[in-house]
């Protein structure tokens, strides 16, 4: 079998799995071997709220900060190959995250030789009220209540756009796409229409994109990281490779990485990613299209290559997913370790009598939850049944609780130290001091009719 | 003398392996074939029922199993596992990571 390189093919790395991800990886994926495109996923469902917060406070702020030292290191490198890049690092201010990169390029001496293309129109949160009142009711997808329940809690609320408006900017010439609420698997699907010319309606290869983008978008989950089958003998995952999709035309595409990195793509491992996150697999729904993950078909084409054929799609519905944050309480969990002997029991009874303060306190919380740590923090009563408890070394108590009421959270924190010298004993690991109350920001997933959100791309020359 | 039993118990970690992942307050778990002769086996034994048996009193709401022969896969919906989910959650695992390996944890009666 032909490997897919050279003419014909597209090849796309993935270079982050979100927020936080390995800051090694997007450097290792433009200077390890050819790639025509980096593609770098940011937004997790409660990452756009904590951006939404850095933007009420400074309206220069909202989208992921480490993005641009990133570019940074590997602008040259991408100016100098012709490698574009596809990012929703964007977050909730997409055109202040381009000018940031247009500043480091024009330090880099960079000036006329890029262009950014900036994606926004997601952002709902200024039109609430006008879909509000326009009868769209934005109904939690898993409760079925209308968005008004909330609507004077919610701190962001955007659309899940698809993968049309980045092709839009890489049509006008754009190198580098800096999105808002981009699908993760828009990113990845956007390059391939680009590159290939696929129409709006050819279900299959949007499809097959789609399973591309979701077999790349979580970075080394599909090539080695977090990967459970024969996970001791994958090599060398401290020089772990990132994933890249070499793309064909007919929408069959090879998942792969640099030659001489860590880690391993093998069927089973891809097949681990493939049904993560995943929901009914003959309807994973985008904005793009509906993809049937039941048709997919993977051979190993090689060492750590995998060949992915076969993939059928159906017409794209006519919803976008919204996903709403609004402010929902407070919350703190506290830990303490308790040595061997009766570690666990000795944990237990310190877990009794804290319930037994915070009920003659009366305080009242949504929930309390306790775990073991050591013993049933993973799996639960499953695990209790299997282990002599009554002989572990040590058992960390895990509790936290979660009310409206912030001086009942607040007062909570105040209860876990005391118990080091009033409660059982053996106790120690209480060195980072009182836990901190958080506020809780929940997420509520809705739909909206499509026609009501309108994409916006603009460029900016650097 | 006890007759052998035409039965003998396995543990699913030795059929199969699994990733698990988190949609709000629902977990999923995709149960993967180690051996493709193990996929009929999976099909036939790891029920949603009988994965609603083995997580009973971990989660609270209903398990929904979907096949994907051509990945020799089964996935699980198990609604109502995560606490609320996501940043309501007080759980360790809120996103629901080994909720995968916990059903591998499961006992299944396979024919000798």
């Amino acid at each position: 079998m032909t490997p897919a390189r050279g003419p014909g093919a597209v090849r796309i790395a993935a270079g982050q799995g979100f927020w936080g991800d390995w800051l090694e990886a997007p450097y290792r994926q433009v200077t390890g071997g050819p790639v025509d495109y980096l593609m770098m996923d940011y937004l997790a469902e409660v990452t756009m709220s904590i951006l939404q917060k850095q933007k009420s406070r400074d309206p220069s702020l909202g989208y992921a900060k480490d993005f641009v030292p990133l570019m940074e290191r590997i602008l040259p490198i991408v100016a100098e190959r012709g490698i574009k890049i596809t990012a929703n690092a964007g977050g909730v201010n997409p055109r202040a995250c381009a000018q940031a990169v247009a500043e480091v390029a024009r330090r880099l001496k960079l000036g006329g030789k890029l262009r950014i293309g900036v994606v926004t129109g997601d952002d709902l949160l200024g039109r609430l009220d006008g879909l509000l009142a326009r009868g769209h009711e934005l109904r939690n997808l898993d409760t079925g209540r209308p968005l008004s329940d909330v609507r004077d809690r919610v701190v962001a609320a955007n659309a899940y756009l698809g993968a049309w408006p980045v092709v839009d900017a890489l049509r006008r010439g754009a190198d580098i796409v800096i999105t808002g609420r981009v699908t993760d698997t828009g990113l990845t699907l956007a390059p391939m229409i680009h590159a290939f010319d696929w129409r709006p309606d050819a279900w299959d290869l949007l499809a097959a994109g789609t399973v591309a983008g979701h077999t790349i978008e979580c970075g080394a989950q599909c090539s080695g990281g977090n990967c459970l089958v024969d996970w001791e003998r994958i090599p060398d995952l401290a020089n772990v490779g990132y994933p890249i999709v070499a793309a064909r035309p007919d929408g069959t595409f090879e998942v792969t990485k640099h030659p001489g990195t860590g880690g391993r793509i093998s069927v089973a491992g891809v097949t681990e990613q493939l049904v993560y996150e995943m929901g009914d697999p003959a309807a994973y729904i985008t904005p793009d299209c509906i993809a049937d993950f039941t048709t997919i078909r993977l051979e190993q084409a090689g060492k750590d290559r995998v060949r992915v054929s076969g993939v059928r799609g159906r017409p794209a519905t006519d919803k976008l997913k919204v996903s709403v944050a609004y402010f929902y309480g407070h919350k703190a969990v506290g830990t303490l370790v308790y040595g061997w002997p009766d570690a666990y029991k000795k944990a237990r009874a310190a877990d009794r009598v804290l319930r037994q303060r915070l009920a003659d306190l009366g305080l009242a919380f949504e929930a309390i939850h306790t775990e073991f740590v050591g013993a049933d923090a993973t799996h639960g009563r499953l695990a209790l049944e299997d282990v002599v408890v009554d002989d572990l070394p040590e058992v960390q108590l895990r509790i936290g609780v979660r009310s409206p009421d912030k001086p009942a959270v607040e007062r909570f924190t105040r209860e876990i130290a005391p118990l080091i010298l009033n409660g059982p004993p053996s106790v120690t690991g209480f060195a980072g001091g009182r836990p901190k109350p958080e506020e809780i920001v929940a997420y509520w997933p809705a739909l909206l009719d499509k026609s009501m959100v309108e994409p916006c791309v603009e460029l900016v020359e650097v | 003398m006890r007759r052998r039993s035409s039965k003998r118990r396995v543990r699913l970690v030795e059929l199969a392996h699994a990733r698990s992942g988190d949609k709000g307050d629902t977990a999923n778990v995709g149960l993967i074939a180690l051996k493709p002769a193990y996929y009929p086996i999976l099909v036939k034994l790891v029920t949603a029922a009988r994965v609603a048996r083995h997580f009973k009193g971990m989660i609270t709401g209903p398990v929904e199993r979907f096949e994907l022969p051509n990945l020799r896969a089964l996935n699980f919906l198990l609604h109502g596992a995560l606490d609320g989910g996501g940043t309501i959650s007080l759980k360790t695992d809120a996103q629901g990571k080994v909720f995968s390996t916990a059903l591998l944890r499961l006992e299944a009666e396979l024919p000798r």
